[in-house]
């Protein structure tokens, strides 16, 4: 009997850990590199690989990036694409780009903002291939195989602020959001200075939902909003549908993210922000084929934006409430930025009423990235500490 | 509308899905049988009831095709732990995997798609009441439908004949072999019509909570459903109420944030489990929620019977 009970117990063991390793994509050996003399990355190479956090098809994010790199495939016939979803942000990430590079991957895109820290380690273990890590900041020295790369995506989201803030009546604006990662919270904060140049009484009310896709509660987020008399949604979540469908019912105005939802919220739509990795994503393969990535613009934490031109972040189309005024402004402040302003030209007042940004200030990228650590005056919620 | 009343809107709302899984889960362990499958069966659910919704235009039709689907997977389990006398507990969890990869396949076509979904009713007279009438009275059909559910399958339960076999099932089944009735049969049709109703909290959750499907997007209340079911004693009344707190508990944290309340989003977030946690302890303590005889077996030695 007992014997019996104990062979169950290994049933279970097997079964569970049989569990456990589904949803984690092909384990192989890690081939260890030895680092050797400083090598030219990605030359020539005939196999890319790219990792997604999500789905391929969550219309949003992760859809975006899995498009781009459809497009990599389609731009350059010679090279085989290796893709990967649903890569977890923590070590499998790691060996799921160590069975890309011993599969024949000498380029691999990181293309979520938590695969930063297992790119870096694949970089290190190999030194010809070329790592490049979509969304995150490498603090201190960057490797000579790896970079980041990503939009300015606050520069659109500031743009559509500016039609949210002519388009309310409570002036209540809603966002609903996942963490509070730099990126994001330059996004909530863009969005409120946005609102507020046209609109000095908009407020912008916070929800974190604590997770990149759980509908339930995304639902429960709207909700709490507009019961708070919020009539203007926004989100960054990497699935949009679930506060897109409700906003459009209730009678609330949208401003999509990651992707155009134009078609789910026909009544309420005002405008937003999607992605078009295509052009950014294939430059960076032409620099590294070519050899020249060591050195380049991509070898860093690279940003591009409105000045720079190419920016992957661009406008969604607008809603038919939106007016030619509106529009007009909007084509104003896109020229400002795309010379020489910027969404968090000074003064910017932090939250609790400190200087984020003196008057006079134009920040650049970086400067802005550091930071939007905290809430603008204007935004309604607390940042959790973690 | 007053953070209380908004509070127990969003427990109601977010309650229901929980509730009809954990009803399921509950008649299911009353015949002796634990299905940690429930979240699979309400995937699938989720799945089967936008699909079906999508196709046929309408939302009923939807919740008929997430019943049959959480019945089919749920018949998985019950195959494997009443014929082949697998661990209930391992199978269920291997159900549940195989659900998520299913869905995850078959559900590629549906993320993109939109569905007539249920749309909230004012019950006239009632939904004037203040509170208790914005509360339960201005929601969505299967919610009302789920009103109606618990006293019927308490009746069924504890004052039908199938309701003492199913019970039988689980506390003595050498009583129900006595009397010639198909132990087997009675705990599959227990284990089946469980699956159903937890495909229908899966069908609630797509077409009349969230409006959407997402891979993975029950995000653990299948497990949350099992958890009420266990510490409300398997007994519908308690079923409810102990689903409203879990839905309160899943609603507060944005309630707070949208006040601009300083508490700190991952302490709320933990909260739903923490919860858990707290009530199975009080419960364990007061030794008030007796597992039927059948499950007993399954937690000490792995026999199903």
């Amino acid at each position: 009997m007992r014997q019996r009970k104990r062979a169950r117990a290994g049933v279970i063991g097997i079964l569970t850990a049989a569990v456990m390793s589904i949803g984690f994509t092909a384990i192989s050996a890690i081939p260890m590199t030895a680092a050797g003399a400083a090598t030219t990355c990605g030359k020539g190479a005939d196999t890319v690989g790219f990792i997604f956090v999500g789905p391929k098809n969550d219309y949003g994010y992760n859809q975006a990036a899995y498009d781009g790199a459809m497009a990599i495939k389609k731009k350059f016939p010679k090279v085989k694409v290796l893709t990967a979803e649903n890569v977890p942000e923590n070590d499998d990430a790691t060996r799921v780009m160590e069975s890309m590079v011993s599969k024949g991957a000498d380029i691999i895109f990181a293309t979520s903002y938590g695969h930063l820290d297992p790119a870096l380690k694949v970089a290190a273990n190999h030194p010809d291939v070329c790592v490049v890590q979509q969304g995150n900041f490498i603090k201190g020295d960057v490797p000579d195989n790896a970079g980041t790369y990503f939009g300015t995506v606050y520069e659109p989201v500031y743009l559509a602020g500016i039609a949210a803030g002519e388009a309310t009546k409570s002036n209540k604006l809603g966002y609903v959001y996942a963490l509070p990662i730099p990126q994001t919270i330059a996004n909530i904060n863009a969005f409120e200075l946005g609102a507020q140049s046209v609109n000095p009484d908009a407020k912008v009310y916070t929800v974190a939902t604590s997770a990149w896709c759980d509908p339930s509660k995304q639902a429960d987020a709207a909700n709490s909003l507009i019961g708070q008399g919020v009539d203007v949604i926004t989100q960054h979540q990497d699935c949009t549908s679930t506060i897109t469908k409700i906003a459009n019912e209730k009678g609330v105005g949208v401003v999509g993210y990651h992707a155009d939802a134009s078609s789910l919220a026909p009544k309420t739509w005002i405008t937003g922000s999607q992605w078009d990795w295509a052009p950014l994503y294939t430059d960076i393969m032409k620099t590294i084929l070519a050899g020249k990535f060591t050195g380049s613009e991509f070898n860093d934490n690279y940003r591009v934006g409105y000045k720079t031109g190419q920016n992957p972040f661009v406008q969604s189309p607008y809603g038919k409430g939106v007016t030619q005024a509106t529009k007009d402004l909007i084509a104003q402040k896109l020229t400002e930025i795309s010379t020489t302003g910027s969404p968090f030209a000074g003064p910017v007042k932090t939250q609790s009423g400190g200087t984020m940004f003196p008057a006079g200030d134009i920040p650049d990228y970086a400067a802005i990235e550091a930071a939007n650590t905290q809430f603008v005056q204007g935004v309604v919620g607390d940042l959790p500490k973690s | 509308m007053s953070f209380t009343t908004e509070l127990m809107t969003g427990a109601v709302l977010g309650g229901t899905p929980i509730l009809y899984a954990a009803l399921g889960e509950s008649v299911s362990e009353r015949a002796g049988v634990i299905n940690l499958g429930t979240e699979g069966s309400m995937l699938v659910g989720a799945l089967a009831g936008y699909a079906v919704t999508a196709e046929s235009g309408n939302p009923w039709i939807g919740l008929a095709g997430a019943a049959l689907g959480g019945a089919l997977l749920s018949s998985i389990h019950g195959f494997f732990v009443l014929w082949r006398k697998t661990n209930q507990l391992a199978t269920g969890l291997v159900v549940l995997f195989l659900a998520l990869g299913l869905t995850s396949l078959f559900g590629v076509n549906y993320v993109q798609s939109t569905i007539n979904s249920f749309q909230s009713i004012d019950v006239p007279l009632l939904s004037n009441i203040p509170f208790f009438g914005e509360v339960f009275f201005q929601q969505t059909a299967p919610v009302y439908v789920s009103y109606a559910l618990v006293p019927l399958l308490s009746l069924f339960l504890f004052r039908t004949r199938p309701g003492l076999y199913v019970r039988a099932a689980g506390e003595r089944a050498q009583v129900l072999t006595t009397y010639g009735r198909p132990v087997r049969l009675v705990q599959m049709l227990a284990v089946v019509g469980g699956g159903a109703l937890a495909g229908i909290g899966g069908g609630v959750l797509s077409t009349a909570y969230t409006n959407a499907w997402f891979e993975n997007m029950v995000q653990g209340r299948g497990f949350v459903a099992v958890a009420v079911a266990v510490f409300a004693a398997r007994s519908p009344y308690k079923v409810m109420a102990g689903a409203y707190l879990f839905g309160a508990a899943f609603a507060l944290s944005p309630l707070l944030q949208v006040r601009g309340v300083g508490i700190n989003q991952f302490a709320l977030d933990a909260l739903p489990y923490v919860l858990v946690i707290v009530v199975l302890t009080v419960i364990g303590r007061r030794g008030t929620s007796p597992a039927p005889e059948g499950l007993q077996a399954v937690f000490e030695g792995g026999a199903s019977q």
